[in-house]
């Protein structure tokens, strides 16, 4: 559906180099990397708000990189402040339907207020909505336009902890309704919990393209280890343990006990290595976690050594040189892996 | 509230004495012919027909030239804040030339470009259009001097509106004429008004051009002075009264109007 290839863009103090991906019809592309790396150029230069040097991006089969901004239909959605502030949130939805010289402009703006759950806020300024509001609205906007891929500037950055699973919830609906989404962010559990394919930006060039999976538990260099900085991940189910404020997470088999607010339903865990205690012997303690399972590989890491152990699902747990010793690791041994369920990081 | 140690507040009384001083010295000469004014003076002059006429024609002929003149100075002001070009710099210095050069000095190089010798004054007299001694060259001697205001105002405004609004806009569908009348002017809009209003404020209240161009039909600011060279201050200073209270009385309204656009 999208397609970029080879795309080099210089401006100044950012540059992208010979970009290269595309996403299909439905897709859910996060492109992740720190700030300043010149994610926001590429939406830009998407969009047709920047004019790249040298590569072609391909839309729904045409050659757009040379055509207008008004006619390529792609909405942009900006971290913040993305509303006309002098306009209410109705005349804000409206106006890409005035901009087309549409008809029945309220049936139309209630339709896609409805959908990102703001139609009772359509009288309302922009300066008077919470920041989730704003961002919904801002999302009606994108719908009201008829744009069927969303290209998204990190637009969860600037909400609350409660905003933002909330707008993930819409955002992940409306992927499912059929629109395509572009959105770049430095937040790695923003990516995880959204994305079907993710792409690592590092220096102006994207370095990586797979799944989530993919990527966290293999990540292909050492830059993008380290800024997604957690290997243990999986998606799952959770739900309630009764009679307990545990609750169970299921993936692919394991059963893993873990302390969350969120409720029963689709969630993302992930483990950090250096959580995960290892031993000869199944140890009594407050860990609510205990497999048994086989090292299938030793890996040196910056500091102390990276296990890797097949519990049924491969877990990552980051011991000493010194633990390595005492407890004579080797490859092929079978030990006992614990962790508590309060060190399991749950997403929704 | 900030506690003020006992130095601090010793400062604090040393500059409100100095800041008093100053606004002193802006109202007394104003209050000054308010009070040489009492008397009937003041109600003599606006009775006179030659006193009304010259404070209407002020008025309205510096409007005329605000309002014309800001259909070249808008844009300007847009691409200034917006574009970068070769020699911008260089505009931007030329577009402050008028507030710094002698406004008599401005006058004569208005009457130049206007003289029935010159090629506007060729071209304009063609349409049976007068310069010289005529109200419209009043007009031009008034935006020559006021100008700046304005471009320097709706360029400052333009600039404070988020580029990303228009870029959002644009990817919205509309056109950059939509664009720019839609989000970049409303949200200037405060500043273009502002400068709207200084550029009409600083045109009704210019001599110096004015009196080159053309010494009639009088404007207020040069029958005041005619009044002060013939007759003396006694008969000048009733007329300054007026026009000042008209002046002040349009300068508070239109204040009140912006802050509430």
């Amino acid at each position: 559906m999208l397609a970029i290839e080879d795309l080099s863009l210089h401006i100044s103090g950012f540059q992208l180099r010979n970009i290269r991906f595309s996403v299909e019809r439905g897709d859910y592309f996060v492109i992740l990397g720190a700030s300043g790396v010149g994610k926001t150029l590429l939406l830009e230069a998407i969009a047709g708000l920047r004019s790249p040097q040298s590569g072609k991006i391909h839309l729904r089969g045409r050659d757009i990189t040379t055509e207008r901004v008004q006619t390529r239909n792609l909405s942009i959605v900006y971290q913040d402040g993305g509303l006309f502030p002098h306009l209410s949130v109705h005349d804000n939805i409206a106006y890409p339907l005035k901009s087309r010289g549409c008809k029945e402009l309220d049936g139309k703006v209630n339709h896609a207020a409805l959908q990102t759950g703001i139609a009772d806020k359509l009288s309302r300024r922009p300066d008077s909505l919470s920041g989730g509001e704003y961002q919904r609205a801002t999302l009606a906007r994108c719908l009201a336009a008829d744009s069927d891929i969303f290209l998204l500037d990190e637009p969860l950055s600037s909400l609350d902890a409660k905003s933002k699973i909330e707008l993930r919830a819409l955002l992940r609906k409306l992927n499912r309704g059929g629109i395509t989404m572009v959105h770049v962010t430095h937040d790695y559990e923003e990516a995880v919990s959204l994305a079907t394919k993710i792409g690592i930006m590092e220096n102006g060039a994207l370095v990586h393209v797979a799944s989530p999976a993919e990527i966290f538990r293999h990540p292909k260099s050492e830059f993008i280890a380290s800024f997604v900085g957690i290997k243990n991940y999986f998606r799952g189910t959770i739900r309630a343990v009764s009679g307990s404020d545990l609750k169970e997470f299921c993936s692919n088999g394991i059963k893993i006990y873990c302390l969350t607010e969120i409720p029963a339903g689709e969630v993302f865990l992930m483990i950090g290595p250096g959580d995960i205690m290892v031993s000869n012997e199944a140890e009594a303690g407050s860990a609510r976690n205990r497999f048994r399972g086989v090292i299938r590989d030793m890996i040196p890491a910056k500091l102390g050594m990276d296990l890797i152990v097949d519990v049924g699902v491969e877990l990552v747990a980051t011991i000493s040189s010194d633990a390595r010793k005492s407890l004579n690791l080797e490859i092929g041994k079978e030990i006992w892996v614990s962790f508590k369920a309060s060190s399991c990081r749950v997403y929704a | 509230m900030i506690s003020f140690s006992r130095e601090q507040s010793a400062l604090g009384l040393v500059f409100a004495f100095l800041g008093g001083a100053l606004l002193l010295f802006i109202i007394a000469p104003i209050a000054g012919i308010y009070w040489d004014s009492m008397g009937g003076s003041m109600i003599e002059a606006i009775r006179s027909e030659e006193v009304r006429d010259s404070i209407w024609l002020s008025l309205w002929i510096s409007m005329a030239g605000t309002l014309l003149f800001s259909f070249l100075a808008i844009p300007l002001a847009y691409l200034l804040a917006r574009r970068s070009f070769p020699l911008k710099g260089v505009v931007n210095g030329i577009i402050d030339i008028p507030i710094i050069i002698p406004h008599s000095a401005a006058g004569i190089a208005v009457l130049g470009v206007l003289t029935r010798g010159s090629l506007a004054g060729r071209a304009a007299s063609a349409f049976g259009l007068k310069f010289v001694g005529s109200p419209a060259g009043i007009m031009v001697a008034m935006a020559f001097v006021s100008i700046p205001f304005l471009i320097n105002a709706a360029r400052d405004g333009f600039a404070a509106v988020p580029e990303r609004l228009e870029k959002i806009a644009l990817t919205l569908g509309a056109s950059p004429a939509r664009m720019f009348f839609t989000v970049a002017l409303p949200l200037a809009w405060r500043s273009v008004l502002s400068g709207l209003i200084l550029m009409w404020a600083r045109g009704m209240s210019e001599f110096g051009a004015v009196v080159i161009v053309a010494y009639n039909p009088k404007t207020a600011p040069v029958l005041i002075y005619e009044r002060f060279t013939s007759f003396g201050l006694k008969y000048s200073t009733p007329v300054a009264a007026l026009f000042v209270t008209v002046c002040l009385l349009i300068f508070v309204g239109l204040r009140i109007v912006k802050r509430k656009v």
